[in-house]
């Protein structure tokens, strides 16, 4: 979807590298939404035909733990299976959470588990929350030329570098999402017309606003699927306050046949491909094929949003705080992606930064990445982390020109020498 | 009289230092006073004067310091004359210094070894060297392109005095520009941003299955884009003359021809003709389109440097060539809705992977392009005038005697570039140049034959032709000259891109080259061919896209070649060139978490070698 949202963009930069359109695109969401529920059911049977080619047994059933080696499933029917196991793997994930004590909340809100499988466009929608998914979800639907708004409570992206979430929400907002910060919703009601009346607190003013939408959607956070799981029977702990479950790090839950991956482990980056890896490597482990573990360090991310933000290692923040002020230094620009040129979109928010120690060879510690393609330009230099990159060897690099991914190996201009870190030209 | 032999080092011709009379170790008061004469003289005679030891490390090290900063230096070799001895008396009386080497700059004793090298660091070295004879500039630089102006702006910026001269002579078919050379002009700027209105093109037929709806009728008009193009590349032309006068550098739209040692002439656009002179001269050319030969050739065909800038759409198009000017330049027409022939005498993409340059031809075929391989233009012919009119194209073939018709719009020939050294004067300061290629062969330090004439960018002999190699090496060799640094350019692992229909970006060693380099056996290539998510959507094949690496068995599965022919290559590569920098293995690629989703992610899930010759093809729905 946010493909989609994509494509409107360049569908608007098209007349102006020379292809006339009689008039503007419109978009159908029920197109969309058709095309991409297809493709992810065939993911889904892929997924199924990939079981069955490797002979693993695949059961459409709720489990629930009976004892530390039985899980008991219930069938559509209302029949019980009893499963027993030598090992166990938790790996169910997390649901969107629903903000339980706003009125009309769970009655008339959706989550983002909705909005991918919606039929029908959600026509102006509020997004309620500051995560990923919140930004991601009010991005697309901006640009698939939707009224778009997103209330935040506090910051947006917590634990993301904030000089970079600044820029990703100052961006949507050129974009034209509408954001309304430091505000909190109160109550959804439904109108006699079916729209959905919001209510909502400035928490600064603390003054009462109201708007009407078509669609709600929650995106305050996900809670792991570990209720219903009965894990007491089986002794595994969690933790009290995020109801995750407490692992070592072989993966391993309090009970030591029984072990946690991806999102429903306690501490664990909520990330499909470290949820992959680490499963591919917990079952190496249990065959006994190896004992490598799971590097949770340096795990490369990216959140598409409009403007996409590709990060690795850590955050200015983070940096500062490991090897204070001093320690530190950050290098940056401010540039302009070549194909922004001729339709003369705006760049301002175009930016990259490099956060390494300050004692040569200056060891590279974290990147940031805001731009297009964002993703494809992390995933390198996340090896290159990986392989202790310093800021001499990235320099080192010969840029591949024009792209925009040539400004990390450009970067000079460090942020403690004051100096405008505006690239102009080619040079 | 004897003659003093030594200098060993890059010195002009009748500049040797000399020293008569052959003496005695022990000397009497007057020839003592004879020969400290003399050797002030010659002190005071030359800019740098070393009294060394040809088998001396410490005086090979700074003979190689003031060679690397292109300074002439008169070198006396005490073990190689008959009054060694005595001269090193008279030198500890004059300098209190015993040993070699003994360094004197502009009259002034700087010391031994280590002292030059610290006065190097200092920029105290660079202080006394200035104080020249009245040459009208510290540096000309010949050519304002990439590698040029870079050059030009660093010299500036550490407080030189610079002329740049840049002038562009237009095509046959009359087409010039503004200052910044080809990849501003007439390269990388204008073929990316046309290779983006392909790639538009190629979006707004994805779009409908993302349920955009617009009417059918989407046409391309050439001059909407080549408008825009060209205007923001006036901008950039606009750009580079106001960041010249920041940085007060000189710029005379000249063209410059050497006429003697440390003086070029430089004729502008009405024939006037100026006089400059310089302490040190970059040569930076760089390189324009080369001509069949045929005929027909210069009169009807136009070359990228023409393409760019067209005031009409092409039409139907012939590209004779296989590089990758031809294969993008063919790419993009295509991808505006033109139809397009590509003209291949032998091989894609020479040089490059051959296994990668063959997928990203078929690719191009998918996309409608059509390919006519083994054969060569012999005649080109004008059918009809007209903007663009019509023209006949007898080619033969190149493994017998069959030839072909056809009748295109345009005929582009890309069948490469030559080297623009050869009507500049070079000759009459003995630069040497490689008489078939007219490339300059330089040292590690961009040094040509003549020490105080220096070469950047796509002139030089052997080194990649692009852009930000050439800016890297210009930015360098003026702080070499002129900032007391020591850093060279790396022309190790340059990664570079094809901006084709499909973009392919590729690091390090190709297959072939590996095979050659290492033996087959000692390497291990992973690949698979891999479906960008928004691929799927738009119902694009599935088995087009490609992933390869080859590892160093020997080398603990160092990757020494990295390959990826898929939507953003250029994107995706460059972080990888970082980390192939750092000593990327494949361990390491297994080891890093990918970025979900993209395409980038399929190089941390290699896991099918070729010699396995397992299956890579993706399932498709």
């Amino acid at each position: 979807m946010h493909q989609a949202a994509l494509l409107g963009g360049m569908m608007r930069d098209a007349p102006r590298y020379g292809w006339e359109m009689a008039q503007p695109a419109l978009h159908s969401w029920r197109k969309m939404a058709e095309a991409v529920q297809n493709h992810v059911k065939s993911l889904n049977w892929g997924h199924r035909v990939q079981l069955q080619d490797r002979k693993v047994k695949y059961f459409n059933f709720k489990a629930s733990f009976v004892n530390k080696h039985t899980v008991c499933g219930v069938l559509k029917g209302g029949k019980e299976i009893l499963l027993s196991a030598e090992h166990i793997v938790i790996a169910t994930g997390g649901r969107p959470r629903y903000p339980t004590h706003i009125e009309g909340a769970v009655e008339y809100g959706i989550t983002s588990d909705d909005l991918f499988w919606l039929k029908e466009s959600p026509g102006k929608t509020l997004v309620v929350g500051a995560s990923y998914v919140a930004l991601e979800c009010a991005g697309f639907l901006t640009g698939l030329g939707l009224d778009a708004t997103i209330m935040i409570r506090s910051i947006p992206l917590r634990a993301f570098d904030q000089q970079m979430a600044s820029l990703v929400t100052e961006h949507m907002a050129v974009h034209g999402t509408r954001i309304l910060k430091g505000c909190m919703p109160l109550r959804v009601e439904k109108l006699p017309d079916g729209q959905l009346q919001v209510t909502w607190v400035d928490l600064a003013s603390d003054r009462r606003d109201m708007g009407t939408f078509d669609t709600v959607l929650w995106a305050t956070g996900r809670v792991p699927e570990t209720r219903s799981l009965n894990l007491e029977k089986a002794g595994v702990h969690t933790d009290p306050h995020t109801q995750k479950i407490l692992v070592d790090a072989q993966d391993a839950t309090s009970v030591p046949h029984i072990y946690a991956i991806g999102d429903v482990a306690e501490g664990r980056p909520e990330l499909t491909p470290t949820a992959v890896m680490a499963g591919r490597l917990l079952a190496k482990r249990l065959c006994g094929r190896s004992s490598d573990l799971m590097d949770y360090d340096n795990v490369p991310t990216t959140v598409f949003t409009p403007l996409e933000y590709g990060c690795v290692g850590l955050s200015e923040e983070a940096a500062v705080a490991l090897h204070g002020e001093e320690g530190v230094e950050v290098y940056h620009a401010y540039y302009k992606p070549l194909e922004f040129t001729v339709p003369e979109r705006d760049a301002s928010q175009c930016y990259i930064k490099m956060v390494c120690l300050r004692n040569p060879p200056q060891l590279v510690l974290g990147l940031h990445f805001l731009g297009p393609n964002a993703g494809e330009v992390t995933q390198g230099f996340a090896l290159a982390l990986k392989c202790g990159a310093s800021y001499e060897q990235v320099m080192r690099t010969v840029g591949i020109h024009p792209t925009c991914a040539e400004e990390v190996s450009k970067l000079r201009i460090s942020k403690r020498s004051g100096l405008d870190p505006t690239v102009t030209g080619c040079g | 009289m004897g003659d003093v032999r030594g200098v060993s080092v890059p010195s002009p011709p009748g500049r040797r230092a000399r020293l008569s009379a052959a003496v005695t170790s022990r000397l009497s008061s007057a020839a003592r006073e004879e020969l400290r004469r003399r050797l002030l003289g010659l002190i005071e005679g030359h800019r740098v004067v070393i009294f060394s030891k040809s088998y001396c490390p410490h005086s090979t090290r700074v003979k190689e310091l003031f060679s690397s900063l292109g300074v002439e230096c008169n070198i006396l070799e005490l073990d190689q004359v008959d009054d060694g001895v005595s001269v090193q008396e008279v030198l500890s009386e004059l300098t209190n210094q015993r040993t070699v080497p003994n360094i004197f700059v502009n009259k002034v004793h700087v010391g031994g070894c280590d002292r030059t090298f610290q006065a190097h660091q200092s920029g105290l070295l660079q202080k006394l060297l200035q104080d020249d004879p009245a040459y009208d500039y510290d540096l000309i630089v010949i050519g304002g392109g990439s590698g040029g102006l870079s050059c030009a702006q660093e010299a500036a910026v550490l407080g030189r005095k610079v002329l740049v001269l840049d002038f562009v002579v237009p095509s046959p078919q009359g087409t010039s520009w503004g200052l910044g050379g080809t990849c501003v002009n007439v390269g990388c700027i204008p073929k990316k941003l046309m290779h983006q209105a392909a790639l538009l093109g190629q979006a707004l037929t994805d779009s409908r299955k993302f349920g955009w709806e617009y009417s059918q009728q989407v046409k391309h008009n050439w001059g909407t884009m080549t408008e825009a193009i060209q205007n923001h590349i006036g901008s950039l032309n606009w750009g580079y003359r106001l960041s010249l006068r920041e940085k007060t550098v000189a710029y005379i739209n000249s063209y410059g021809e050497f006429v003697e040692h440390h003086k070029i002439k430089a004729t502008n656009g009405k024939g006037q003709e100026t006089c400059y002179t310089a302490a040190k001269f970059v040569v930076a050319t760089g390189e324009r389109p080369r001509y069949l030969g045929i005929q027909g050739d210069k009169e009807y065909c136009i070359t990228s440097d023409d393409l760019f800038s067209l005031p009409y759409c092409p039409g139907t198009t012939l590209v004779v060539g296989a590089s990758y000017v031809a294969l993008e330049c063919a790419g993009f027409l295509a991808g505006l809705g033109l139809e397009v022939t590509v003209m291949v005498r032998s091989v894609l993409l020479r040089g490059f992977d051959q296994e990668m340059a063959e997928r990203v031809g078929s690719y191009m075929e998918q996309q409608g392009v059509r390919f006519l391989r083994k054969f060569v233009p012999v005649v080109v012919q004008q059918l009809e005038k007209g903007s663009p009119g019509k023209l006949k194209v007898v080619a033969k073939s190149t493994e017998g005697p069959e030839t072909i018709e056809g009748v295109y719009n345009t005929v582009l020939l890309a069948i490469g570039r030559d080297s623009c050294t050869k009507k500049m004067g070079l000759e009459k300061i003995g630069v040497k140049i490689n008489e078939k290629s007219g490339k300059i062969p330089v040292n590690d330090v961009e040094q040509t034959n003549v020490p105080y004439v220096y070469a950047v960018g796509d002139v030089l002999e052997g080194k990649p032709e692009l852009t930000p190699i050439a800016v890297q090496a210009g930015k360098l060799l003026a702080r070499r000259l002129f900032g007391g640094r020591l850093e060279k350019c790396d022309y190790v692992n340059v990664p570079t891109v094809v901006f084709t229909p499909l973009e392919y970006g590729c690091c390090g060693y190709s297959e072939e080259r590996a095979v050659e380099v290492y033996q087959k056996e000692n390497l291990e290539v992973y690949h698979t061919l891999f479906w960008p998510l928004e691929w799927t959507v738009a119902c694009r094949d599935n088995n087009t896209c490609y992933a390869k690496i080859i590892c160093n068995k020997l080398d603990d599965d160092r990757v020494i070649g990295f390959h990826v022919l898929g939507p953003n290559a250029g994107e995706i590569i460059q972080g990888f060139a970082a980390a192939m920098k750092c000593g990327l293995t494949k361990q390491l690629l297994d080891d890093t978490i990918g970025i979900h989703p993209t395409c980038a992610e399929v190089f941390t899930t290699l896991q099918v070698t070729k010699a396995s010759g397992l299956d890579i093809t993706q399932k498709g729905c």
